[in-house]
């Protein structure tokens, strides 16, 4: 199977910035040394829903250092964004500075910049939101519940609407229902996760910096240049021809720097004060305000037959989005995509579902819609295995997806390679198979 | 109390790309006065490596020395448009359309040494030295230094190419989830073995065993590091790491890393793993996107080694000492 004859490809070339990595050389977004730098601080809401009824900023203005101070009131766009807004999807629900309500805790409400950080934090701190408290929903049942508190009108029930007015996106292939009645075995189960920080060394930052033309560079580290470029151009309403992104030497993102959360709210500051501004989150920040992995809530029912097929899966899913949508629905639809695992399975019926509550907003991390899907499968082809008796390499041989089988989604596997991998982590760890699964292939005759 | 062992498995596949798929991303190579090549992006390097591996897929398709390719990414004034790096993507988006570049950019260069050596383009080949020469006939050779010195200041032409790579997108048919979502799947199973001490409830993963499916590697030094790395997140989230220890409750949030506990390197054992390559169509030289995979197999490969170890039935993560011992409670209940 070697690939044509290659020199450098496929060689362990040593990584090209390692040393300046080792020796702390490698410029980050905060390397960048600019003169006259400001800084930005959040003020943030201390409620998980409240209903905002004033908003003062005099104290804060006057602190000392401060030069400038932003709320909603100053935005001279959209007043609500989603990020994914440009590829068509909506509606834009995110209060880009929080204003009638705060949805959770730790929701941006007023900007301020100040000459140092600790001027700017001082300052923040003296900001006042008079507040109604709201009914707060924090869990998934909860939020799905009849009557539940609604947190944002855009989703009634307190769910993400999908296309045709689905409550959840979904797949529905062959018939389900039929099978069940057909198996020998119904094994059921559910299965959680808790939500999850992606953790990078470096945190969410950036420097916006006036450079004449009326333009601005933000030195950021993003995982997308042009993605945040567009969307802060987007949220201010201003040309794209006045940004300029610069980044590209990220210090860890593990899907934790897709999020618009720094690079708009410092662009319009450069813009308002003429000086460089930079917005850099704390730990705490990080950890509690920048979104997390999502809760993951996946229950499965199979359909088994005694000789280890499993003829039916239906997965129902649900994903605590927080307050905002950020991607959710994306990853919602990866779920959909990934489900029902590497097996060939005849009949799958999914719904994944994306539910709103007054939690800081989750997001896209490291294996976002597919980490939850592979957990809970896999715990439950154990218990498959268990039910039926059955050793569990075997089980999962038996239903590892072949080479041209049809997948739920109704695309045919290519590139297959799942019995392979499977033979050879059972050779690794010293598992003894009978022959007839020793020499299975992903190029044999169909799964199951 | 007793320390009890046990032994769990877990496969896993994962797709390569944007889902659905409409995820450009541009590429612009050209040669130097002097024959070095610049491949221009704004593709984003996270620690993983892109920017070495963008340089091995340029330099193997140039066919020039690995140190005369120079990477420049990260600035949206100079270099052309990248969706971002994410969804296990950038190898296969950002290596196909560095190869188009790459490619485009051979060819320019190969007519300018053909010229000069007055043969025919189709006799000759690079050596991966920085020569081009007559196939079979090594002495008839001019330098890619030399051959793009002539491009610019002798005949006036540019040695440089443009690519792309886009998955054109596919939407999600709303009733039945039909579509095709992904460039191709890579795949993985890792046997996992721990000790869990049931008096305290913590757990030892004693060993981390995997086979990885990856395509063809583009630099098998930095898919070991993905797999090292996958395996030490996959740990954390198996076992410790939360944002809402009591969901969904938001009381105990942790706000930094005294309260929010990751594995140490104390807490990793040997990571064996064994590569199969298997090409992808797509790929780029038939690659496959390794990045996220690796995290996931692990965690339902320890759960299952916990379950097997105690005899229970744990369905959530992480597996806090805490949710070990209120399962060994809820066992304890069911046999009296």
């Amino acid at each position: 199977m070697a690939i044509k004859d290659l020199k450098i490809v496929g060689q362990p070339v040593r990584l090209r910035d390692l040393d300046t990595h080792v020796t702390g050389e490698t410029v980050y977004y905060e390397d960048v040394r600019v003169p006259r730098l400001l800084h930005l601080k959040m003020h943030r809401s201390t409620y998980s829903h409240a209903k905002i009824l004033n908003i003062d900023t005099a104290e804060a203005k006057s602190s000392p250092g401060v030069v400038c101070v932003l709320t909603h009131e100053d935005l001279p766009g959209k007043k609500k964004f989603n990020a994914l807004a440009g590829v068509g999807v909506g509606p834009e629900d995110e209060s880009v500075l929080a204003f009638e309500k705060v949805r959770w805790k730790g929701e941006s409400v007023v900007a301020v910049i100040a000459e140092t950080p600790a001027q700017a934090e001082a300052a923040a701190a003296k900001v006042k939101v008079d507040y109604e408290e709201l009914p707060v929903v924090l869990g998934i049942d909860e939020a799905l519940k009849d009557g539940a508190p609604v947190i944002t009108a855009h989703w009634p029930n307190n769910h993400y609407i999908f296309p045709e007015n689905h409550r959840a996106a979904q797949v529905r292939f062959g018939d389900v229902e039929k099978a069940f009645a057909e198996a020998d075995h119904i094994v059921e189960d559910s299965y959680e996760t808790q939500p999850i920080e992606q953790a990078p060394i470096e945190t969410n930052g950036c420097i916006a910096v006036p450079v004449g033309e009326n333009r601005i560079t933000v030195y950021s580290n993003t995982q997308g240049l042009q993605f945040s470029l567009d969307t802060t151009a987007g949220i201010l309403d201003i040309p794209t021809s006045k940004l300029r992104f610069i980044g590209g030497t990220v210090g860890g993102g593990f899907g934790g720097k897709v999020d618009m959360q720094v690079e708009p709210i410092t662009t319009l500051a450069a813009m308002r004060t003429g000086r460089p501004v930079k917005f850099k989150y704390t730990r705490e920040e990080e950890m509690r305000v920048s979104s997390s992995r999502s809760a993951w809530r996946v229950v499965i029912k199979d359909g088994v037959m005694n000789d280890g097929r499993i003829i039916a899966r239906k997965i129902t899913t649900y994903q605590d989005s927080g307050a905002y949508l950020r991607f959710s629905s994306y990853g919602g639809m990866k779920h959909c995509g990934h489900m029902p695992g590497p097996y060939t399975i005849p009949n799958v019926w999914i719904d994944s579902i994306v539910v709103f509550t007054n939690r800081a907003p989750s997001n896209a991390m490291r294996g976002f819609g597919v980490m939850a899907g592979s957990f809970a499968l896999e715990v439950q082809m154990d218990t498959i295995a268990e039910t039926i008796g059955m050793d569990p390499w075997e089980l999962r041989l038996i239903n590892a997806y072949r080479e041209g089988d049809m997948k739920s989604h109704q695309k045919e596997v290519e590139d297959a390679g799942m019995v392979e991998t499977i033979l050879t982590a059972a050779k690794l760890a010293g598992k003894q198979l009978p022959e007839a699964f020793q020499n299975m292939s992903s190029f044999d005759q169909k799964a199951g | 109390m007793s320390k009890l062992r046990g032994t769990g498995f877990a496969a896993v596949n994962y797709p390569t790309g944007m889902h659905l798929g409409g995820d450009p991303t541009q590429s612009l190579v050209h040669a130097t006065t002097s024959g070095n090549f610049v491949v221009t992006m704004s593709s984003v390097d996270l620690g993983q490596g892109l920017k070495t591996i963008l340089a091995q897929i340029a330099a193997e398709t140039l066919g020039v020395p690995l140190d005369t390719v120079i990477v420049d990414t990260g600035d949206t004034d100079t270099g052309p448009h990248c969706t971002g790096t994410f969804a296990s993507r950038t190898t296969h988006r950002a290596g196909n359309a560095v190869i188009m570049a790459a490619a485009e950019a051979r060819k320019a260069m190969l007519e300018v040494a053909a010229e000069k050596l007055e043969v025919s383009v189709e006799d000759l080949e690079t050596d991966g030295r920085g020569n081009i020469h007559v196939a079979g006939v090594e002495e008839k050779a001019i330098s890619v230094a030399e051959t793009a010195g002539a491009a610019h200041f002798e005949l006036g032409k540019t040695i440089s190419g443009r690519g792309i790579f886009l998955k054109t997108p596919s939407p999600m048919d709303p009733d039945t989830g039909e579509s095709d979502p992904d460039s191709t799947q890579a795949h993985a199973c890792t046997v996992a073995e721990v000790e869990v001490d049931t008096e305290t409830g913590t757990v030892d993963v004693l060993s981390i065993k995997s086979a990885y499916e990856v395509g063809q590697q583009v630099n098998p030094a930095l898919v070991k590091g993905q797999i090292v790395g996958g395996a030490w997140m996959g740990i954390g989230h198996a076992l410790q790491e939360t944002t809402a220890p009591y969901y969904p409750s938001i009381d105990h949030t942790p706000g930094d890393f005294q309260s929010y506990l990751m594995p140490g390197a104390a807490d990793m054992p040997q990571v064996e793993c064994e590569v199969l390559e298997i090409p992808s169509r797509n790929g780029p030289f038939g690659a496959k996107g390794v990045g996220e995979m690796v995290t996931n197999s692990p965690i339902p490969a320890i759960v299952n080694a916990i379950n097997n170890a105690l005899g229970v039935r744990i369905k959530q993560i992480p597996v806090t000492p805490e949710v070990i011992l209120r399962a060994l409670d809820e066992k304890a209940t069911q046999v009296t």
